[in-house]
């Protein structure tokens, strides 16, 4: 562990957002994760994300469970609120969060053990309900906090490091996702954070439930030979499906200018969010399309079967609806509603219960 | 680009910014870390191997090291690196019985050395514990040459240069007081097998305007500075003028101050940024109520029945030509008052005593032609160093020269190849001691630079003799050292282990490093985490990346030494390993520098350990 602050020293062209803050604002506390955990890499891919989107930091809400991964929300946006809650039921936590607070932006980091195992109904349900949340689950294929057992996330045949291959099948959140109704779902890599920034701040702006799987090594416990979910047999069998850039509203350009700005050969197509924001797919596989939800389901199963680790920002339904426009609750946020609004009182129940009579 | 070559010294060397910005090269962070663990003697000894009078310059070095200092880049001021020199200075021990043993047999050589300055002294130390017989002719009655006659009392005590000194004399070095050589041609029939001209650069720049010798209240600095040295001149008129704003005026004005000046004013032709002294001197100048005045280009001497009334001044204002060349503009004249007058302009080297035809030659300045790397003349074993070979410098260049020359002296009488230069080495061991421990302190110290505290205004000027500066006290040492980054504590990859993982890349508080696709220098310094736009800062190109054959680059720049890359880093490919430059010296093998200077070697973490 690291017993050092990081310093507070800067570097003087450490650029701005247009809320004036630099990256090192979005920073957390020292990582107490081992040397070159991935979840590390996804911290700084957070901070990276947050910073570009200018999310003022009082207005976010970080929700963990247990577990490696579970630690990291303290690892970023020092001044930002944040429930580290019991193991698997982050979803249900920010779920009330989120009910009672539609208006901050909620960013929920778990792990495969946390969202696979203990945790797999909450998390089937929060996607389901689509609640507005960043849900990023950090993969690693082990339990790291208890010495490396495999989790619900480990590939068929990958070896643990004593060398006894799994002979469990795996839950791939990916396909779990796309299988019941996720609005977004994605993939990326902790050692590629070209890919991973983009992913994670479309997530953010995506309204309702984006749920990001991330191949984060376990550097003490599953980075060996053997291990599918190492970073080299990630490098080795990585393969991106589809390049995607979130544009804000206020950046969008029509694409036809960028084709001719950028590769000519590449295609790009735009898909235009509800508040106006686009997310930019440029292809990779020829005819690859993400808003395809079957197509996409087939592809993954076909790659994965070819033994590849598919990856980008997979699938999304332009037409999401999150659980407040699903509910039609008001705009305004419960918590800052009048007491007597909330609860029009017992003469007001009474008087709704003398209609059923 | 190539992958970067760490196996030459200068690699590392360059990032230790102070080390290699001072001439002589001193082990700055490495006797600051001594001091650290209040190691005084160690730290002492470090210093003494490489700049010879610790002391003398803890207290008035020209400080070529801290505008250097890589805190300047993340902070306002630099570490007060030579302050730091003068704590161990004193509060050392005696370390006398760490000097290197003199043979009783001598190897027969005889060497001359022509003034006993800072240049030739140290040709001294080098050489007589190699067995040299060296004789210095003196022209003084005592040795120190400027170092004695021109920094004044107060900034200097004279006990601390005589002790300093006295440790090169003591060696048994035949030193002639007031011995001035007054022929080249009689000393090389002397017996001698070598022969050393540290003489210094002895004569102040004259201004030749009109009224110049219409009067004797008109002072050459440097003359009248020695006359103050060596208590014949013990006052000076009220109302002086100093011409020049070098460090030799601010000593001008400073020792006026003290002997009966009490308007002093330092007349400058230039503007403050174009100010030759020290930012250092001018403040301390301006403490103690110098008037300094820019921009007054000096027209006449006003000299009345042979009585100075003051000085002419044309005002001007300055500014660039088409040329980038400064040139200025006549706005206003002025007439100011005084009765004494002291030229500080410059000073420059003068050889009366070298006939013409004594083998060396002089270029049209009269400046002797001397081989800047071998430091002889055009004359077969005669060297020049110190202020005598290139003009002014200052003490640190001069003991740099002296060693140098005791370098080429000592292959000239073993018939070597003067050109063939004993080559640098480094050692770099692993500062790891723990999981997360280093044998450094790598936490980062927010303080800021300590001040030195001086003697009350009024104290002060009672006397010459009264050192202005206190030292630091015991707390102002320990914040201080604490606030050095230990650049020498270098960030080393070792590339066959990395993983890629980016921990050490989200972990760096000034985004020095990346990991990205190779390619020309201009093209990676624009494409880092950070742009690299300090040209003179190496950035650092590892070999190709196992798993994607990209590559790590590390901008120098910025790094602060925090060690936090090598702390996330989860295969050790970063490792902080402590730097020590194995620097030659006359007749020491490479191989052990330090042989017979009471320090054997830098253990890892940059620990001196002592000879038994």
């Amino acid at each position: 562990m690291t017993y050092i602050a990081k310093p507070r020293v800067f570097h003087p062209s450490l650029e701005k957002n247009e809320l004036g803050l630099t990256r090192r604002d979005y920073e957390g506390v020292m990582s107490t994760l081992c040397a070159g955990c991935g979840h590390d890499s996804v911290t700084a891919a957070l901070i990276e994300a947050a910073w570009e989107l200018a999310i003022p930091t009082h207005r976010a809400a970080k929700m963990s469970g247990i577990g490696c991964s579970s630690k990291t929300t303290a690892y970023f946006m020092s001044e930002s609120h944040g429930f580290n809650s019991v193991h698997g039921r982050m979803p249900s936590v920010a779920s009330g969060a989120n009910a009672a607070n539609r208006d901050l932006v909620y960013i929920g980091v778990s792990g495969d053990g946390d969202s696979l195992s203990i945790g797999l109904g909450q998390l089937c349900h929060a996607v389901r309900r689509n609640l507005n949340l960043l849900y990023i689950i950090e993969n690693n294929g082990v339990y790291g906090l208890t010495k490396g057992q495999f989790s619900a996330s480990a590939d068929m045949g990958s070896k643990s490091k004593r060398g006894v291959p799994n002979e469990q099948p795996p839950i791939d959140p990916a396909l779990l996702g796309l299988s019941i109704g996720a609005t977004f779902v994605a993939r990326g890599f902790s050692g590629d954070k070209d890919q991973l920034v983009p992913i994670i701040k479309a997530g953010i702006r995506h309204p309702g439930l984006a749920l990001v799987d991330v191949i984060s090594p376990c550097v003490t416990f599953n980075d060996h030979v053997g291990s599918t979910k190492s970073y080299a047999y990630t490098r080795e069998h990585f393969r991106e499906a589809v390049e995607a850039a979130f544009v804000a509203p206020k950046d969008f350009v029509p694409p036809a200018d960028e084709i001719t700005a950028d590769i000519a050969s590449a295609e790009v197509r735009d898909v235009r969010m509800h508040d106006g924001s686009v997310i930019r797919f440029r292809q990779v596989e020829g005819d690859y399309d993400a808003t395809d939800r079957d197509a996409v389901y087939g592809y993954l199963r076909e790659r994965q079967n070819a033994g590849e680790v598919p990856t980008g920002l997979l699938y999304v339904d332009p037409e999401s609806r999150d659980l407040h426009d699903v509910l039609g609750t008001v705009d305004r946020p419960l918590w800052d509603l009048p007491f007597e609004e909330l609860c029009p009182g017992s003469e007001a129940l009474d008087a709704l219960m003398e209609n059923y009579r | 680009m190539e992958p970067t070559n760490v196996e030459n010294p200068d690699y590392y060397h360059k990032v230790v910014d102070c080390q290699w910005a001072c001439p002589a090269h001193t082990n700055v962070p490495g006797y600051i870390r001594l001091i650290a663990q209040e190691r005084y003697d160690d730290a002492y000894m470090l210093n003494w191997e490489s700049n010879v009078f610790p002391g003398i310059l803890g207290r008035t070095c020209d400080r070529p090291c801290e505008p250097a200092c890589r805190r300047v880049r993340v902070e306002e001021k630099p570490v007060a690196i030579c302050r730091l020199k003068r704590v161990a200075a004193d509060l050392r021990g005696d370390v006398t019985p760490r000097f290197p043993d003199i043979p009783k047999q001598k190897n027969g050589k005889r060497i001359a050395c022509v003034g006993a300055g800072p240049a030739s002294l140290t040709v001294a130390r080098d050489l007589m514990p190699l067995g040299y017989e060296v004789t210095i002719f003196e022209k003084n009655d005592r040795p120190g040459g400027l170092m004695w006659t021109n920094i004044p009392q107060f900034r200097l005590p004279p006990e601390v240069l005589w002790e300093e000194i006295d440790y090169i004399l003591d060696m048994g070095v035949d030193i002639r007081y007031n011995a001035p050589v007054e022929s080249m041609k009689w000393l090389l029939e002397q017996d001698f097998d070598a022969v050393f001209v540290g003489s210094g650069a002895p004569r102040g720049k004259e201004l030749r305007l009109p009224g110049r010798y219409d009067t004797d209240h008109i002072y050459i600095g440097i003359d009248w500075l020695e006359s103050v040295a060596f208590g014949h001149t013990n006052a000076i008129e009220e109302n002086v003028l100093v011409i020049g704003v070098g460090n030799t005026a601010m000593d001008c004005c400073r020792t006026s101050k003290r002997i009966g000046g009490t308007n002093v004013k330092v007349m400058a032709r230039k503007s403050k940024p174009y100010f030759k002294a020290s930012p250092w001197e001018l403040e301390d100048a301006e403490e103690e109520l110098v008037d300094i005045v820019e921009n007054h280009s000096p027209t006449e001497f006003v000299v009345e029945d042979g009585v100075l009334k003051g000085m002419n001044f044309d005002i001007v204002e300055w500014h660039e030509n088409d040329e980038g060349r400064l040139v200025s503009t006549k706005l206003d004249e002025a007439f100011f008052p005084a009765e004494a007058v002291i030229l500080a302009i410059g000073q420059e080297t003068a050889f009366p005593w070298i006939e013409d035809n004594a083998g060396i030659e002089f270029n049209k300045w009269r400046e002797a032609v001397v081989d800047r790397t071998t430091f002889m003349s055009t004359r077969e074993g005669v060297f020049f160093g110190g202020d005598a070979a290139w003009g002014p410098e200052n003490i640190i260049w001069a003991a740099e020269h002296g060693h140098q020359a005791a370098i080429s002296i000592h292959s000239y009488c073993r018939g070597e190849d003067l050109r063939k230069r004993p080559p640098e080495h480094m050692n770099l061991v692993s500062a790891k001691m723990g999981l997360h421990e280093w044998s450094y302190s790598n936490d980062y110290e927010y303080a800021a630079r300590r001040k030195m505290r001086h003697v009350r205004l009024e104290e002060r000027l009672q006397s010459i003799e009264t050192e202005v500066e206190e030292g630091f006290d015991i707390e102002q040492t320990l914040t201080e050292v604490e606030r050095c980054l230990n650049c020498d504590i270098q960030t080393h990859f070792t590339g066959s282990l990395c993983i890629e993982c980016d921990a050490c890349i989200d972990i760096c508080p000034l985004s020095c490093l990346t990991i990205t696709h190779n390619g020309a220098e201009a093209d990676l310094r624009t494409r880092l985490t950070a742009p690299a736009e300090n040209e003179e800062q190496d950035i650092y190109v590892s070999e190709p990346l196992p798993q994607t054959t990209r590559v790590m680059v590390k901008d120098e720049d910025l790094c602060i030494h925090c060690g936090l890359c090598a702390e996330r880093c989860p295969t050790a490919a970063w490792d902080m390993r402590t730097f020590d430059l194995l620097k030659p010296y006359a007749g020491q093998d490479a191989d052990h520098p330090y042989s017979g200077m009471g320090i054997e070697e830098m253990s890892p973490g940059g620990f001196v350990s002592v000879t038994p």
